[in-house]
């Protein structure tokens, strides 16, 4: 890489000549080195799902979640370093319960991603700081019906019918895009999920994973919870199986 | 009431006793700090709009709360359409009698508490003991700043165990909890009823009969306290979970006033 | 003088997105003697190695008490530890404080780990350089979770921190599946195994150098009892009974390590 050791790309402060900030691609680097997450925005909810890796079997399943709900009816997915995706989780509940002590009323899931934006995006000023290492999917409903956004390093922010982030996503995208989301409802689409999240696992190179699924839907009251154990291990089991077809 | 011994009947005036006792934080070097707009400043020295009585009481299945739906501006019934019980969680319900504004603050502090509960998602949650205990420490915290939330509040609900549980919390901090307990005028002309219905029974009353009991004392209640209305509702917190009701319209019938004199419409 | 351009500040990015300063950081994790944890259905213990300076100085302390249902091991910085610890008891009193409620463990662990996060982001700070093993007991039953300074935690069946615990956990590895169902005395025979694993190699486990905390019922050779399982530290005789239990590994230095027994003893009294 032309950008090692000219010096430029040590302080989120500096620019390139050529006008490109090094570090935060280099904080895209920790996201690109991560297991896949992705988001489904369907007609009638959202569904989040996470290829975790697991790097010691002595590890506890189902214990070290990487979805996390920041809201009652808002749920974040992180990729990249798993503490900064707990610092930008926190952040939004925060911004959550601020919005709520002002307006006394549930934060509208637009409000929420632009104040987080902001807070990233001041990660990628100052030379005092390095940028968030992690990627972020928002996915939440609110009154204007289920939202689904994506939060980079820079601190740009876009809305998706379908997202994905992490190692697999160009894959977990081609997949997405074949897809009909708007006509699918939540409950199909988290099994679409399980079988994208098993289907860019790369088995050969990766260590072992653990699939990580949240819903919110009419089906959960419009709150943002964790798959139900039943229809998680359905999903799981026709993800397995499918894959076994496809190769 | 002012406790302190040295202001009963007597102007509180160095020049007349020199040897006069002082609540400490008047002594000289534990005055608060002052400004310019210290004297412009004026801590809640009474409720505004309030609510009046709250009565719960343990039975079988768990806890009974009720509360009429007024909310008065002084002696003026100004809101008639107010819910004075709140859930919380899961399986607890809160009753505030006192300010309203108060309680309103109280409320979202805490829906404020149960997201972040929520938001965890790690199988803890909060029961009707925590938020008990957790209403006692901001009532007493208020009230040593000497700005208190004017309210009496009832904390009923079921105990991870199973348990029941019902707790009462005031504007001093002041806590205790027993199996009936009632607030503000209700504590006087409710308490005597509820005790003789309910004590050593709360294993044996049902829903129904205490809905009855409960439906009886507030009749009473509106027939007694010129702050209530006979419009309320109830709340239980049982295994299933809270449940509120509809607000209830009490019949009652005022007959009995045909003959006193200086009462209703009368001519001499 | 650095060993790369990226290494000097933790609000580096190398160009593959990795933090050298805070890969430092495990370092000096690793520095520290080791520590074991193992939970079972029932009960969650730890394991540690002291160290000692020196024939006229004391064991170093590995264990604190946090709370009643909380405890902990650490390997690194003691005194990066001794400030966590006593943020993570000023968090314990606060739950007891507000909620009268024993605070969930895994809340207690992201209390720090969220704290520890922020040193790694920041300029003019590092990272912290300790790791902690915790357990604890609530709600939810026992927990072990292992806390590093990359301001991450897990929760784990069994886990081992500090110098060469690779071999613990090589050892924990093997045997996790069984732990599950352990009675106290049998999840303590497996902690002072897979601890053994670190020792040099003409070191032997002893009652000066091994500390064993614990929460959860109490056992059959424990003397005091543990109302409501909350965590204990044993040290000196009262492990003596389960140093004795364990099975001694086959043609490692036998000849060595009685002597070098005798004479921690000795160093304790």
């Amino acid at each position: 890489m032309t950008s090692i050791g000219t010096g430029y790309d040590l302080s989120a402060s500096t620019y390139s000549p050529d006008g490109r900030i090094f570090q935060v691609e280099y904080a895209n680097k920790a996201v690109e080195n991560s297991g896949t997450a992705i988001g489904l925005r369907v007609k009638d909810g959202i569904v989040l799902a996470v290829e975790k890796l697991v790097h010691s079997k002595l590890l506890v399943p189902e214990a070290n979640r990487r979805i996390q709900t920041v809201e009652k009816h808002v749920g974040v997915a992180t990729t990249g370093l798993l503490a900064d995706g707990r610092n930008l989780a926190n952040r939004v509940r925060d911004e959550a319960s601020n919005y709520r002590s002002v307006y006394r009323s549930p934060p509208p899931l637009k409000e929420l991603v632009s104040r987080l934006s902001m807070y990233v995006q001041v990660y990628t000023l100052h030379s005092s700081v390095r940028p968030f290492g992690c990627s972020t999917i928002l996915g939440g409903i609110d009154e204007s019906g289920p939202g689904l956004f994506v939060i980079e390093p820079s601190g740009v922010a876009y809305g998706y019918h379908g997202a994905a982030v992490g190692k697999g996503r160009q894959l977990a995208k081609t997949e997405l895009e074949k897809l009909k989301l708007s006509e699918l409802t939540t409950r199909e689409a988290v099994f679409e999920a399980a079988r994208i999240i098993h289907l860019v696992h790369d088995d050969a190179k990766e260590k072992d994973f653990e699939l990580e699924l949240s819903w919110i839907g009419d089906e959960t009251n419009g709150l943002h919870v964790p798959v139900p154990k039943d229809l998680f291990e359905e999903a799981d089991r026709k993800a397995k199986e499918a894959l076994e077809n496809f190769e | 009431m002012d406790h302190f011994p040295t202001s009963w009947g007597r102007p509180r005036n160095e020049a007349i006793d020199a040897f006069n006792t002082y609540p400490l934080h008047q002594r000289p070097g534990h005055a608060p700090k002052t400004d310019t707009f210290t004297d412009g400043v004026q801590r809640t020295q009474q409720p505004i709009v309030t609510g009046t009585s709250i009565l719960a009481f343990h039975y079988k299945d768990g806890i009974i709360m009720a509360a009429d739906t007024l909310a008065s501006y002084g002696s003026l019934a100004r809101f008639k359409t107010i819910q004075r019980l709140h859930p919380v969680g899961a399986r607890t319900v809160v009753g505030a009698s006192g300010d309203m504004s108060d309680f309103q603050y109280l409320q979202n502090q805490l829906d404020q508490l149960t997201i972040d509960e929520f938001t965890e998602n790690d199988g803890h949650d909060l029961g009707p003991a925590e938020i008990h205990e957790y209403l006692s420490r901001v009532m007493y915290g208020r009230r040593s700043k000497m700005n208190p939330l004017w309210n009496a509040i009832l904390v009923g609900g079921k105990k991870d165990n199973g348990e029941r549980f019902l707790a009462y919390v005031d504007l001093l901090g002041t806590t205790y909890s027993a199996a009936t307990i009632a607030t503000g005028y209700g504590a006087h002309i409710a308490i005597p009823l509820l005790r003789s219905a309910v004590e050593g029974r709360e294993n044996e009353i049902t829903e129904e009969q205490a809905r009855e009991i409960m439906t009886t004392c507030m009749r009473v209640l509106f027939y007694r306290d010129a702050r209530s209305l006979d419009k309320f509702q109830i709340a239980t917190v049982t295994d299933a979970g809270v449940n509120i009701s509809e607000p209830i319209k009490l019949e009652t019938s005022w007959n009995f006033a045909e003959n006193i004199r200086g009462y209703g419409a009368q001519t001499q | 003088m650095f060993r790369n351009t990226y290494d000097s500040d933790n609000t580096v990015f190398s160009p593959q997105g990795r933090l050298h300063q805070v890969e430092y950081a495990l370092e000096a994790v690793k520095q520290g003697s080791a520590a074991v944890g193992i939970k079972s259905k029932t009960h969650a213990i730890l394991l540690a190695l002291k160290r000692s300076s020196g024939e006229l100085a004391s064991y170093q302390q590995k264990m604190y008490r946090i709370d009643d249902h909380v405890g902990i091991a650490i390997a690194g910085l003691t005194s990066d530890a001794r400030v966590l610890s006593n943020f993570m008891r000023q968090q314990a009193m606060s739950s007891r404080m507000v909620f009268n409620r024993p605070i969930p463990v895994n809340r207690l662990v992201s209390s720090i780990a969220d704290k520890a996060q922020v040193n790694t982001q920041e300029y003019g700070r590092r990272p912290y350089g300790v790791g902690f093993l915790v357990i604890g007991q609530d709600k939810t039953g026992p927990h072990l979770y292992e806390f590093s300074p990359w301001g991450n935690s897990y929760e784990y069946y069994a886990m081992s921190i500090g110098a060469r615990s690779q071999s613990a956990k090589t050892y924990l590895e093997k045997h996790y599946e069984s732990f599950a169902d352990c009675s106290l005395d049998e999840l303590i025979k497996h902690g002072l195994h897979a601890l053994r694993e670190t020792l040099q190699q003409d070191k032997e486990l002893t009652i000066s150098n091994t500390s064993i905390g614990i929460v959860g019922p109490s056992g059959e050779h424990e003397a005091a009892a543990a109302p409501g399982g909350a965590f204990r530290i044993l040290e000196g005789d009262t492990i003596d009974v389960y140093l004795k239990t364990m099975v001694p590994k086959e043609e490692a230095g036998e000849p060595a390590a009685p002597a070098a027994a005798d004479e921690d003893v000795q160093m304790a009294e």
